[in-house]
């Protein structure tokens, strides 16, 4: 492994996309960022530009008209990339399955590396998707 | 001025703010025109994440739009579903017994604390303070903990049911309550000191000022409304449930400047009011059962045909449900209006003249949820005036 893939290890930059969540999910991941919970103790940093970012945490169970931004989001990350689909929604479309005006879950037209269940799931689930995901860097 | 007319200068630029934007934590669209600088119109385009959430509401029996309901929003999920609730026992005629009561609303109070910790989180996170935004957050994970204690979950707490809540507060509980919201008072002094801060002034003061008399003219509500000095509260004006009775153990929160710094300021304060409302609501709660023996699925069933209206006071203002029941197990029409609808025209009042550097702030200031607005605004420069369409007229319009 080289030494940019080694530095990756230790600290994941994260971006996060919201495709028509209730918002409890970014809730969530915020709260997983700060304080109590502390993702950043594994040098995860949320950076707000897709290009910097190494894993995408996507929540909600994009809507149509958030399809065609989150196909372009994806495409700008640079490679290597990783994919998390934080919550119920994101995961399987959950309370929102059957709504015409929603063409997700994401992983019909995109791959997706981890799955964290839960509507919201909790912030330590969340710091553990993210280490799962960094999996694929290894 | 029609838009083909504009003569466009090479000063004037129109900058796209978002759907997917740093400063934004959802994805709304701000197309802002600015000359030199300075920002002459604002767009605002909210339908990013349209859900159809009232269509699917009108598919679904009533026990399982309960927790639909909720879903609207994760940062006001008990204020949406207390709402519905409300509405739906106004149809069938069902009481509720008091203690349930007084948990729903004890829950609702505690909702308010994390959301209003929610916003000064963001706002100090804005304008570059991210001490206070971890701290805020820190303080806020006292509450969520608490919620969690109560109802088994932090975010979406699926407390409410028709006649009653599922949850109960026994007595180690309400000690615990009472304990933590001392420590959040605690906090809470601490980041009004922060605030009273120069450099957070200099941010703040009389950036994003509302006028009053175009708070009234635009009707926004909750906080955005009381920071322009509008004494505007559903608690007060139309209270319900046990507002009624304890009206007097806590005070509606106005200032005057309706500038960012009231509206973050309105939110400390009435975090303050909301603590000492707990605490009245815990000495006080009555013996009773926490709801009805019914079960819920024989509920619904006896629900009759009916309509009813249910406004309640969300963290960000009042929020109301159409609800039209079609005596099957269903609902015919379920219509909500939640506050950032109101609040989020005068965005544009607000960004008027500013710098685009004020963008982010001015705009979190009014605490916006977009995941609430399901529907779409356009604010028309040219004509001055502000019409409501639905998805399919914006389709044909853009
Ligand atoms: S999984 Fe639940 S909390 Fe997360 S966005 Fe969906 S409805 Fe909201």
């Amino acid at each position: 492994m080289n030494i940019t893939g080694k530095a990756r290890l230790k600290s994941p930059w994260l971006f996060h996309l919201n495709t028509g969540s209730c918002n409890g999910c970014d809730i969530e991941i915020l709260a997983a960022l700060t304080p109590r919970y502390d993702a950043e103790r594994f040098g995860c940093m949320l950076v707000a530009s897709i290009r910097h970012a190494d894993i995408l945490l996507l929540t909600g169970p994009v809507t149509t008209q958030m399809h065609e931004r989150l196909l372009r989001v994806y495409e700008q990350m640079p490679e290597p990339k990783a994919v998390v689909a934080v919550g119920s929604c994101a995961v399987s479309g959950g309370v929102y399955t059957g709504s015409p005006v929603v063409d997700g879950p994401a992983d019909k037209f995109m791959p997706v590396d981890v799955y964290v269940a839960g509507c919201p799931p909790r912030p330590e689930a969340i710091v553990k998707g993210i280490l799962e995901a960094l999996r694929k860097f290894r | 001025m029609d838009a083909r007319n504009i003569d466009y200068e090479y000063s004037r630029l129109i900058l796209p703010v978002g759907p997917v934007h740093p400063s934004l934590k959802e994805p709304v669209n701000l197309s802002v025109t600015v000359v030199n600088e300075e920002i002459v119109d604002v767009n605002v385009k909210l339908n990013y994440i349209y859900r159809g959430i009232e269509y699917l509401a009108e598919r679904r029996n009533i026990a399982q739009t309960i927790y639909l309901v909720e879903r609207i929003c994760g940062l006001c999920s008990q204020a949406h579903s207390l709402t519905f609730i409300q509405a739906l026992e106004e149809i069938a005629n069902i009481q509720p017994p008091e203690r349930a009561e007084f948990i729903r609303v004890i829950c609702a109070e505690l909702e308010r604390i994390h959301s209003h910790m929610l916003l000064l989180g963001v706002v100090a996170y804005d304008i570059g303070l991210d001490t206070l935004f971890m701290y805020a957050f820190k303080s806020r994970e006292t509450v969520m903990d608490l919620l969690e204690k109560i109802s088994g979950k932090r975010v979406h707490h699926d407390l409410n049911t028709i006649g009653g809540v599922r949850f109960d507060i026994d007595e180690d509980l309400r000690r615990l309550i009472i304990k933590e919201l001392k420590y959040v008072k605690r906090n809470l002094d601490y980041i009004s000191e922060v605030l009273e801060d120069a450099t957070v002034e200099n941010r703040l003061r009389e950036v994003g000022v509302l006028p009053s008399k175009i708070a009234e003219e635009l009707s926004v509500v909750g906080p955005t409304a009381r920071g322009s000095g509008l004494t505007k509260d559903v608690r007060f004006n139309r209270s319900y449930s046990v507002y009624r009775d304890y009206k007097n153990s806590f005070k509606i929160v106005v200032l005057k400047d309706g500038d960012c710094l009231a509206r973050v300021k309105i939110r400390v304060l009435e975090v303050y009011e909301s603590i000492s409302l707990i605490e009245t609501l815990l000495d006080n709660m009555p013996d009773t059962p926490i709801r009805i023996g019914e079960r819920i699925l024989k509920i619904i069933k006896r629900i009759p045909v009916g309509e009813a209206i249910s406004i309640v006071e969300a963290p960000r203002g009042q929020l109301a449900h159409y609800v039209y029941t079609n005596g099957g197990e269903g609902l015919k029409r379920l219509s909500v209006r939640t506050p950032t609808i109101p609040n989020i025209t005068a965005v544009k009042y607000m960004l008027m003249h500013r710098q685009i550097a004020d963008i982010p702030v001015v705009f979190s200031s009014i605490d916006p949820c977009i995941s609430c607005a399901n529907r779409v605004t356009v604010t028309d420069a040219a004509k001055n005036k502000t019409i409501i369409v639905n998805l399919e007229n914006l389709r044909r319009r853009m």
